[in-house]
């Protein structure tokens, strides 16, 4: 092969290397990206029951209940709606009622929230950001050192 | 008074840093040994001066000076002594001051081992240690300063995240950012080369080392932060795919691709342009990195509070220091030639594939770590890009290099024949094979995935042995001749199969533990059992807990196998007192099959405990596999070819050297 074919031959099996990593991408970003909501988007925008997204807020004081230590009900808030949810499993220590909080699971047809994970955090300061932006575009007093 | 110093230390190190990069770029564009020698005692000043403040920042932790604002936020006069040493870099400001101390390091040790470096050349990589150094330590001093004093001091300090209180935990940054901050030396060099506009087999042999000392640092740092995530968050978890861990994978993939393109550019001569391309994004993924963590502008389960005005600042530096590498580049690299040919089908095609798929990855692991970000930015929808999308699109992407990798040891430089090697390899792919097959069957129900990946895992291990065996000439020469043959390999061979091999062993861990672990979460009253895999876990009862800096409570379980006990396990939450914020340590009982993990839970209301236990089978794989990894590039870095020997640069150009030149 010349020198011309074998830079042909790099360049081709570049551009299928890259070709196949960008229909991959293409591919999973369309079928496996969550969304992020808050109790009153997710009342907003009317979202359907079944999907799978986020729910973000601040965990209402006084709502957590557990009857057994491993089913637990919360309510998440964002002071303008709520939405009750459901978790099986351990909390993350970091779990407060009046701090925030996010949860990963489905919508059920009766509204509430059926959550598979409940996000841990590493520091009592920290709160997620996507929570701390939403609250505070509603208008919501973040305490003391409540996320950037 | 001793926090003065160190403070002004820091300042001065400041001004050597600024004129670190001016004297030593002058100096070698003028080619004055007066200019050039000084630069090299900058560098070797500037090490003593940052390490000298970061030995007065750890003092003051030490000593629990709580005057320091640093101390007081992140100490606490009864923790114990590991975590008031870690304490230093367990926040902000320490962290980026061990960042620019190991980067100072770096260039001292370029200064002081790099004798046989041509001096101007060595000027010009000091001369970029010292803009990167100069740009980080302004970061540091405007904005991070690590040495503020407060007035009057507390008299106790708030203590440190309970969580980063942890063994592992302790050396993770330091490693880590060994791995990030040494891929610096890469990126000087490269552009010290675009400068000269001059790449050869010499400039490749150079780098090397400090490419290889990087990526065995970030291999053992990913690893130890992995470790710490599996027992200490307690989720059972040993990779999120969160976008703190992604920021160390990408230049993690990247740096695997150079060590290997490197290769191509010192034998061959060939490659040239592209490894330079490759060293330029190696540092900048790793300043992305450290831009990603250091703002906190993703959202992460690993996030600390932060503040997003530093967050510009390094954006900044990101900025001037990718979009000024990358113009160089563009200026330069076509005065660059490029070098030997080679078929498609050789060791160089082989690590063109390498370099091809790892880019590729690490292209898939930087748009879902970043697209979040960019669709927020467009439309302020907000997402999360998870562990779904990385199997998605990383898992396709790898395997076939994985396959790939036994072949590439085995091919010939310039032109090799697929059919050579098939003869020489098939008996181990029939063995891998057989393998795979094997746990199909036994795991008939189970998923198809696992018995791949561990077949997957048992080719790179076999075919990393395989490749050693082969050059002993195990079974056809005295086991004498076999031991002495192995003395004479050149230990970057030896490294090469351990890091292969070890990387099998890591893949059949990661396999095994996402595809076949067992979850249980029940509520129980002392005396309950409950089942895990093959073990019944009894729950003894809990005691109250006092540690130095904490109280808690311990759980007891008994871990029964066939009714016969095993091992007593105690999982504890902890609160620890300056911060009231809790932690769990988890209980753990490893075997070779497998891990038997227990976490206690919060107090039901019926009085019990909740409590999750996981069987991982063959977690232990994971990490054994990547300090085999780490042992095999120590192994590489001894070799004495990267030290003794090392090539001087051909005065008199050959015509074959002259090709590659400008």
């Amino acid at each position: 092969m010349t020198r011309k074919q074998k830079r042909l031959v790099m360049i081709l099996s570049g551009l299928a290397a890259l070709g196949l990593a960008a229909g991959l991408v293409l591919y999973a970003i369309s079928d496996t990206i969550v969304f992020f909501f808050t109790p009153s988007e997710m009342a907003e925008k009317h979202v359907a029951p079944g999907q799978r997204l986020r729910l973000g807020g601040m965990v209402e004081a006084g709502s957590v209940a557990s009857a057994d230590g491993v089913n637990h009900n919360f309510v998440v808030t964002d002071t303008i709606a709520t939405t009750k949810v459901h978790f099986k499993g351990q909390l993350p220590d970091l779990f407060r009622e009046g701090q925030g909080v996010v949860a990963e699971g489905v919508l059920q047809p009766d509204g509430s929230f059926e959550a598979d994970t409940v996000l841990a955090k590493h520091d009592e300061n920290y709160m997620p950001r996507e929570v701390a932006d939403s609250l505070k575009a509603k208008g919501v007093h973040l305490g003391k050192g409540a996320g950037p | 008074m001793i926090v003065e110093v160190g403070h002004f230390a820091l300042v001065l190190a400041l001004a050597v840093a600024a004129y670190q990069f001016a004297v030593n770029l002058y100096g070698a564009s003028r080619n004055d040994a007066g200019l050039m020698a000084a630069g090299r005692m900058a560098a070797l000043a500037q090490a003593v001066l940052i390490g000298l403040a970061f030995f007065v920042l750890m003092h003051a932790y030490i000593v629990s000076d709580f005057s320091v604002e640093n101390v007081f936020r992140n100490s606490h006069s009864a923790k114990p002594l590991l975590y008031k040493i870690s304490g230093v870099w367990g926040n902000h400001e320490g962290s980026m001051l061990l960042w620019v101390l190991i980067l100072a390091i770096f260039g001292g040790a370029v200064a002081l081992f790099g004798r046989n470096l041509p001096p101007q050349l060595k000027a010009r990589v000091l001369g970029v240690q010292g803009s990167v150094g100069l740009a980080f330590l302004l970061f540091v001093v405007l904005t991070s300063n690590p040495f503020t004093r407060l007035s009057p001091a507390p008299i106790e300090g708030q203590g440190l995240n309970p969580i980063l209180q942890d063994p592992a935990l302790a050396f993770h940054p330091p490693f880590l950012y060994a791995g990030y901050v040494g891929l610096s030396v890469a990126f000087a060099f490269a552009v010290a080369a675009l400068i000269e506009g001059k790449v050869d087999a010499a400039w490749a042999r150079w780098v090397r080392p400090w490419t290889l000392a990087s990526w065995t640092f970030l291999t053992i740092g990913i690893a130890m932060g992995s470790w710490w995530a599996y027992y200490e968050l307690g989720w059972g978890g040993f990779w999120f795919w969160d976008p703190v861990e992604n920021a160390s994978l990408m230049p993690w993939l990247v740096a695997t691709a150079l060590i290997h393109s490197a290769i191509v550019v010192e034998k061959r001569n060939a490659l040239k342009i592209w490894t330079l391309l490759l060293s330029i994004f190696a540092f900048s993924l790793s300043l992305l990195g450290t831009f990603l963590v250091r703002s906190g502008i993703l959202t992460s389960v690993h996030a600390f509070a932060v503040d997003p005005d530093r967050g510009f600042f390094i954006l900044g530096i990101l900025t001037l220091f990718i979009g000024g590498s990358l113009t160089l580049f563009a200026i330069r690299a076509p005065v660059l030639k490029a070098g030997g040919l080679f078929a498609p089908v050789s060791r160089e095609g082989a690590l063109v594939v390498n370099n091809l798929i790892l880019c590729a990855a690490a292209a898939a692991v930087f748009v879902g770590t970043l697209y979040p970000l960019a669709l927020e930015t467009l439309n302020g929808a907000k997402i999360t890009v998870g562990a779904p999308y990385f199997n998605l699109t990383f898992g396709p992407l790898m395997i076939p290099l994985l396959l790939l990798v036994p072949l590439g040891p085995m091919l010939t430089w310039k032109r090799a024949s697929v059919s050579a090697v098939g003869r020489r390899l098939w008996l181990a792919a029939a063995l891998a094979a057989a393998i795979g097959i094997a746990v199909l069957i036994v795991n008939v129900r189970g998923p198809w995935l696992a018995a791949l990946g561990v077949g997957v895992g048992a080719w790179l291990i076999i075919g990393a042995l395989w490749e050693l065996s082969e050059r002993l000439g195990a079974g056809r020469v005295p086991l004498a001749a076999s031991w002495s043959r192995l003395k004479g390999m050149p230990r970057a061979a030896i490294g090469m199969t351990l890091a292969h091999a070890g990387l099998g062993l890591a893949l059949i861990g990661i396999f095994g533990l996402s595809f076949w672990r067992v979850e249980n979460i029940v509520a129980m009253q002392s005396g309950d059992t409950a089942q895990v895999g093959a073990y019944t876990i009894v729950f003894v009862g809990e005691t109250p807990l006092k540690g130095p800096n904490y109280t808690g409570v311990s759980g007891k379980f008994d871990l029964l196998r066939d009714g016969k006990p095993v091992a007593v396990l105690t999982s504890e939450k902890r609160e620890f007192k300056p911060r009231g914020m809790p932690t769990t340590e988890v209980g753990l009982h490893q075997t070779v099959a497998g891990d038997v993990y227990i976490a206690l839970g919060d107090k039901a209301m019926n009085g019990g405990r909740s409590v999750r236990m996981y069987y991982n089978p063959l977690a232990s794989f994971i990490w054994w596999g990547a300090a085999i990894m780490f042992l095999g590039g120590l192994l590489s870095l001894t070799d004495r070819r990267f030290r003794v020997g090392a090539p001087r640069r051909a005065t008199v150009a050959t015509p074959a050297t002259e090709a590659g030149r400008v």
